[in-house]
């Protein structure tokens, strides 16, 4: 991977950050994908991906050394070593099936969607459950998804009202991306579908379904195995 | 083996170091806002020094105390009293079992700390007690919540009733009574302000807004301004990081700074700064001096070498004095 196309700006005493470009665009976010999995060794760091740049959090003390050299200078020498000699591949990721009931209860702004971009309900979740998706990152909540793939047709301004809560698992679109509520909270997204999967569980051992870098498509379910599966995941 | 929470305060919150490594995945690190406040309050009830203290915020709790306890708080200077016993901050005291901790306002700052020999013992999630309430990991305490407390038995008690050490820490240092200008680093985007915001940044006094919490301070006074508007995608975001949201009242990430961003950052308050915002009520003055990367190191770098030195000289104290195997007892 050539280091030269990026931007290493210090951020705070313990923030180092690597922007690769300025835009949502997948050839970025890969490159966030591949430079994760090259920096994740390093020692006393933590990596924080996002759309187009990746956050280096370290320990300040661990990375100070006895000469004038600081330990931004140091953690930035190290990442431009690790990302020249890093295989350019950061893999394809995990790939999630994502089971959505559809439109109803489970997904109240569906319809209205539809009408606004012109569309049957049918032809939005056809387009929606047709693409294939990656996570760019995750943010906002905890294991909140921001997910690149969208249809461009599917693309809808957000809502001028935000509800104050939106049921756990809601899979929603805002502007040109899609995402899954991991709990419930507030989100001015439009809500057409909803998935029994629980996307965030703090005491499990991976406690979140989706990492960055991670590949998801959906699959139209209706609300028997809805029900199903949900009961199951209660177990 | 345990405290019970008779009366909430305004916000009582169980913190420690904080949730490192998870941003990742949406989670942030959360921890005390007054970091040295925290680890002060540990070291002087001889904890190792990664337990969870009670951070209260403007108007404390009272809590009993199931069994006899060394406490310390630290912080904001807040009225402790125990059954009309006045106890002191910044000191170890000795509580006997049964204990009423009355604790009221604060006569300055915004937070203060509980500390308690053996710590609060609640289960961690993700590697720490600490609550995130923007995270949803954890809650503020509520009339009735029983905390449970770490295994350290208390042998002979000293007194029936409660008395601090004869000595105590000097506040000064890490409390900032004369609520001094902030240092101010450059943002990515402070070259974008317009020339008068730029001015009123550096030179204008703020005042932190009712709305100001866990997640963020918020800055009323002067609304800045950009040259231009920023399209800005989301990146990794900080606690520290001054945003400028298109009402132009600048916010301060703090302890609860969610993970990502999108908002133009124009400062990045120096890390040894935070826990003196964290300490500014709604209605208290901030100003701003600017001041390097390279200094704000520097100083962060001394201040952890003297939180250290202090640590161990606390600790070699309650050696000396023969408290620290008294706090200790059989497990």
């Amino acid at each position: 991977m050539p280091a030269e196309a990026i931007q290493f700006e210090p951020l705070a005493e313990d923030a180092l950050l690597l922007r690769f470009g300025d835009r949502i665009e997948p050839v970025l976010n890969d490159r966030v994908h591949a430079a994760v999995a090259a920096l994740r060794d390093l020692p006393s760091l933590e990596c924080v991906p996002a759309y187009a740049s990746v956050l280096l959090r370290f320990e300040p003390a661990a990375w100070q050394g006895d000469d004038a050299t600081s330990a931004h200078q140091r953690v930035e020498e190290a990442a431009r070593i690790t990302l020249e000699t890093a295989h350019a591949s950061a893999g394809t990721g995990r790939i999630h099936e994502i089971p959505v009931c559809y439109g109803g209860s489970q997904g109240p702004d569906l319809h209205a969607l539809a009408q606004h971009l012109g569309l049957s309900d049918e032809a939005v979740v056809a387009r929606h459950a047709g693409a294939d998706y990656r996570v760019a990152m995750l943010g906002f909540a905890p294991g909140f998804p921001y997910l690149l793939g969208l249809d461009p047709a599917l693309a809808m301004p957000r809502r001028p009202d935000p509800r104050p809560r939106v049921p756990a698992g809601s899979v929603a679109i805002g502007g040109l991306q899609t995402g899954i509520y991991p709990t419930e909270l507030p989100g001015g997204w439009h809500l057409i579908g909803r998935t029994p999967l629980r996307l965030f569980d703090a005491d499990a051992s991976e406690p979140s379904l989706l990492a960055a870098g991670d590949r998801v498509r959906f699959r139209a379910i209706d609300a028997e195995e809805f029900a199903d599966l949900d009961a199951a995941q209660r177990r | 083996m345990s405290v019970q929470v008779l009366k909430p305060g305004l916000l009582d919150t169980l913190q420690d170091r904080g949730r490192p490594g998870h941003a990742a995945i949406g989670v942030g690190r959360a921890g005390a806002m007054d970091l040295p406040a925290w680890r002060l309050a540990n070291a002087l009830v001889g904890n190792r020094g990664d337990e969870a203290v009670l951070e209260c915020t403007l108007l404390g709790p009272t809590l009993r105390f199931e069994r006899a306890a060394w406490i310390a708080i630290t912080g904001a200077p807040i009225i402790a009293r125990v059954d009309g016993t006045e106890l002191p901050g910044w000191a170890a005291c000795w509580l006997p079992a049964g204990s009423v901790l009355q604790l009221g306002r604060m006569a300055a700052g915004c937070r203060s700390y509980l500390a308690v020999r053996g710590g609060f013992d609640v289960a961690p999630v993700l590697g720490s007690r600490s609550s995130d309430l923007h995270a949803r990991l954890g809650r503020a305490l509520q009339a009735g919540d029983t905390l449970p407390l770490g295994n350290t038995v208390t042998d002979a008690a000293p007194s029936d009733h409660p008395h601090a050490l004869p000595w105590r820490l000097d506040p000064q240092p890490w409390f900032d009574f004369a609520q001094a200008p902030l240092v101010l680093l450059p943002g990515s985007h402070d070259a974008q302000l317009d020339e008068a915001s730029r001015r009123a940044l550096h030179a204008g006094t703020f005042r932190v807004g009712n709305d100001s919490n866990r997640t963020a301070s918020r800055l009323d006074g002067t609304r800045l301004q950009l040259r231009a508007p920023l399209e800005l995608i989301s990146e990794a975001s900080l606690p520290g990081t001054v945003q400028l949201p298109p009402s132009g009242q600048p916010i301060v990430l703090m302890a609860e700074a969610p993970v990502t961003g999108g908002y133009p950052r124009i400062g990045q308050l120096a890390a040894v700064d935070l826990p003196h915002l964290a300490q500014r009520r709604p209605g208290d003055p901030v100003c701003f001096r600017r001041g390097t990367l390279e200094q704000a190191a520097n100083r962060l770098r001394r201040r952890e070498q003297a939180l250290d030195a202090l640590c161990r000289q606390i600790e070699r104290r309650l050696q000396h004095d023969g408290f620290l195997s008294r706090m200790t007892g059989p497990a």
